[in-house]
């Protein structure tokens, strides 16, 4: 410190403060930003990239080995829309999503109104229908397919005390559609249920109360003040296995017998959409990443298709009870 | 500021030694004595699908290579060579030393920029070590040599003599071995087997496998010389197609799919009498059914020699050690290493003069009731005609297997299925 700054001292001071309050309105301002932004900035990086990245790819003949590509504009998408074994995918994920969630989402309702009455032990097994989710996935597949194995599963053998016919789940569509489905099932719906019985305690008892007054039984209280009640419960959990659903891959992959080519099956009676992905860009010897992209933005176009449809059904009975 | 420092760069010192010893008693390195020496460790990994019966070689390398330190990765056949693929694409994560088998050669070595060229570290001197076909089997369009020769599936038939006694057949190989001089006589035989067949035993584990038996003895099978795909348009592929048919139809197959958790039960309670033994089968089979002992055989298999299978060792370009993995890779694939493996797991050598040595030759499995299987497969191995391979030979195979196994499951008439084979190779190569 000389004699020069000490003459100063007041114009710097001044102009310290100035940029304090600069930097502090700046604070004010961005901060916020700033605070939300680790997730921008994963976002951008695993999520946007990615995205842009897959869209640009998927207009090229790229394969894996293949150091040099061409771009070929919409040539994928065009080959896409012609191939029936991108269709057949498709409605094997479909086919499987209705058969797993429906019944799943009625199943995690009905589980939910039991653990909201007054049982013993109720924290037990409010747990206990979490289990299945903290499950390693392939762990549960594995031991499906053993169940539904069909010269030593349990599943025949059990049928078969019954006289029933031994059933080759994993040959017919149908029948392999409903083993991979159980997976599903057993693994979300103790997770939909929780959800559901979260909402469930948001009502109010009053409303009960006065149902049971005017001579609602049960069922009758259920079915007219907690169902429409969960409404935009059911539509969030909805939302979410659809999109969950129409991912599906790991269930079917590891269902197969002899996980070579993820070709879903002899006929790909249960082949998805992301394992006929997997098929094209990493199963086989093609390695065509060109047109497993384009799969995937196939997908994810459908996603969002379908993610629109239950938005505006969200909105119309919104507006509706309002 | 020092006193800050100091405790947790020791910790951190100490740490690393811990996980540096933890290492050396994982991998059992004898090395570690000689660590007094200047030399830096180099780490060199290989990447293989299954176990090579390498572990015993690795110490007596890493012994004689003090600087030297070798980790294994092993993954599943399919997850193996996709993510071979993957760790190319990007340019990093591939091991120095990775195995390929023979049916992904053709399609990497389409790209050899991936790989050390081996010619220019001096392989061409030890050419005439490897069968001819197989050593050609790995050389690039562009003439690189980017792969070492490990072992080939020549192939016969394993079958239990304890079944073929209560069927009414013969169990001498020799016998057995007469049965079937062709493949409609060994469809025949199954025929003959059937009907007094315990319950519930099929004559075979799985039509594909009899089909794949078949198109290995074939050349040309898919792919001609010039390299294009002849599926449709070769004969002896509908040949082999329609005889595999004749069999289902005629109930000689159990319909496993191959290397299914049901065809490894059907190991444990011999659903099948007979399958298809590409060598190395022999060590598969003893994995999945030890107790089995002494119950099965192995005769010579229908139609003369052939081959399933069957690896090789690459070095890729993205190795930090090229050279040393390259000298690795030869070691595994010396003539000394391969009759080492041979006599742990049966995967048979794919090197002439060891296939005509004593060691093979000579060499009996007691767990095939002392069948000479160094006899069997030497000269199924010698006799074979190589086949010309395509890159999307794999691919192929999977919609064969496809196919056969919609007939077995009762989904698709024999013709249907044919001609849905024939759109999917379409669509595939």
């Amino acid at each position: 410190m000389s004699e020069q700054t000490a003459v100063e001292a007041p114009v710097v001071a001044r102009r310290r403060w100035t940029v304090r309050r600069r930097l502090h309105r700046l604070d004010a301002k961005a901060a916020p930003y700033l605070y939300i932004s680790p997730f921008f900035i994963l976002f951008a990086t695993f999520g946007l990239f990615p995205l842009g990245y897959t869209a640009y790819v998927a207009m090229t003949d790229r394969t894996l080995l293949d150091p040099t590509w061409n771009f070929i504009g919409l040539d994928n998408f065009t080959a896409l829309i012609h191939d029936s074994y991108f269709w057949n995918a498709l409605e094997n994920t479909l086919g499987i999503f209705l058969i797993a969630t429906i019944p799943q989402l009625l199943f995690a309702l009905f589980l939910a109104h039991v653990l909201n009455t007054k049982l013993r032990a109720r924290t037990f097994f409010r747990m206990f229908v979490l289990l299945p989710q903290v499950t390693s996935l392939v762990a549960v597949a594995l031991i499906f397919t053993q169940l539904f194995s069909h010269d030593y599963g349990l599943i025949n053998y059990v049928l078969s005390q019954f006289g029933i016919h031994k059933i080759d789940w994993e040959a017919g569509r149908l029948s392999s559609w409903v083993a991979i489905s159980v997976m599903v099932t057993w693994r979300w719906a103790g997770y939909n249920a929780l959800i559901y019985l979260a909402a469930m305690q948001g009502i109010p008892d009053e409303l009960y109360e006065a149902a049971a007054i005017d001579g609602a039984k049960p069922w009758r209280q259920f079915r007219y003040v907690t169902i429409p009640l969960l409404r935009p419960t059911i539509i969030f959990t909805v939302i979410v296995s659809t999109i969950g659903g129409l991912q599906l891959f790991t269930e079917p992959y590891l269902f197969e017998p002899s996980a070579q080519g993820s070709t879903g099956g002899s006929a790909r009676q249960y082949q998805t959409v992301v394992m006929y992905l997997y098929e094209k860009a990493f199963a086989g010897t093609q390695f065509d990443f060109g047109y497993a992209a384009a799969i995937g933005w196939a997908l994810f176009l459908l996603i969002a298709v379908i993610s629109l449809i239950n938005f505006l059904i969200v909105r119309r009975i919104r507006s509706a009870e309002a | 500021m020092k006193t800050f420092l100091k405790t947790p760069r020791r910790r951190v010192t100490s740490l690393a030694a811990a996980v540096i010893v933890l290492g050396l008693c994982a991998t059992a390195v004898v090395a570690s004595t000689a660590s007094g020496g200047s030399q830096a460790t180099i780490t060199l990994r290989v990447g293989l699908f299954g176990d090579f019966g390498y572990h015993d070689l690795y110490k007596k390398y890493e012994a004689s290579h003090p600087n030297i330190d070798i980790k294994e990765d092993v993954q599943s056949y399919p997850d193996h060579h996709s993510n071979l693929a993957k760790h190319l694409a990007v340019g990093s994560g591939a091991d120095d030393i990775e195995s390929i088998e023979v049916g992904f050669i053709a399609n990497f070595k389409s790209q050899p920029s991936n790989f050390v060229n081996m010619n220019k570290l001096g392989v061409k001197k030890l050419k005439n070590q490897w069968l001819d076909w197989k050593w050609r089997q790995s050389v690039a369009p562009n003439g690189a040599q980017i792969g070492l020769g490990t072992d080939v599936g020549s192939l016969a038939i394993c079958y239990r003599r304890d079944l073929f006694k209560k069927a009414g057949l013969p169990t001498s190989r020799t016998a057995v071995s007469k049965l079937w001089r062709t493949w409609q006589a060994y469809v025949a035989t199954g025929k003959r087997f059937q009907k007094h067949a315990p319950k519930g035993v099929s004559f075979f584990d799985s039509g594909s496998n009899v089909y794949n038996a078949m198109i290995g003895q074939l050349n040309p099978a898919y792919y001609n010389a010039k390299g294009k795909v002849i599926v449709g348009s070769n004969p002896k592929v509908k040949a082999a197609y329609a005889l595999t048919m004749k069999a289902i139809q005629a109930h000689e197959s159990a319909g496993l799919a191959a290397f299914s958790n049901e065809w490894n039960t059907g190991y444990k309670k011999a659903t099948f009498a007979t399958v298809t033994c590409p060598a190395w089968m022999m060590g598969y089979i003893q994995g999945q059914a030890p107790k089995s002992k002494g119950k099965w055989d192995i005769a010579a298999v229908p139609g003369g020699g052939g081959n399933w299978g069957g690896s090789f060792l690459t070095v890729p370009k993205q190795s930090s050690h090229p050279k040393e993995a390259y000298d690795l890779a030869k070691f595994l694939t010396s003539p000394a290493s391969e009759a080492y493996i041979f006599k742990q797991t049966g995967n048979l050598p794919s090197q002439p003069r060891l296939l005509k040595s004593k060691a093979v030759l000579g060499f009996k499995n007691p767990f095939f009731n002392n069948a000479p299987v160094g006899k069997i497969f030497g000269t199924s191995a010698l006799e074979l005609k190589p086949q010309i391979l395509g890159p999307h030979q794999g691919d192929i195979q999977t919609a064969s297997t496809n196919a056969i196994q919609r007939v077995e499951q009762k989904k698709q008439s024999p013709a249907k299925s044919w001609k849905q084979f024939l759109k999917d190779v379409k669509a595939v190569a």
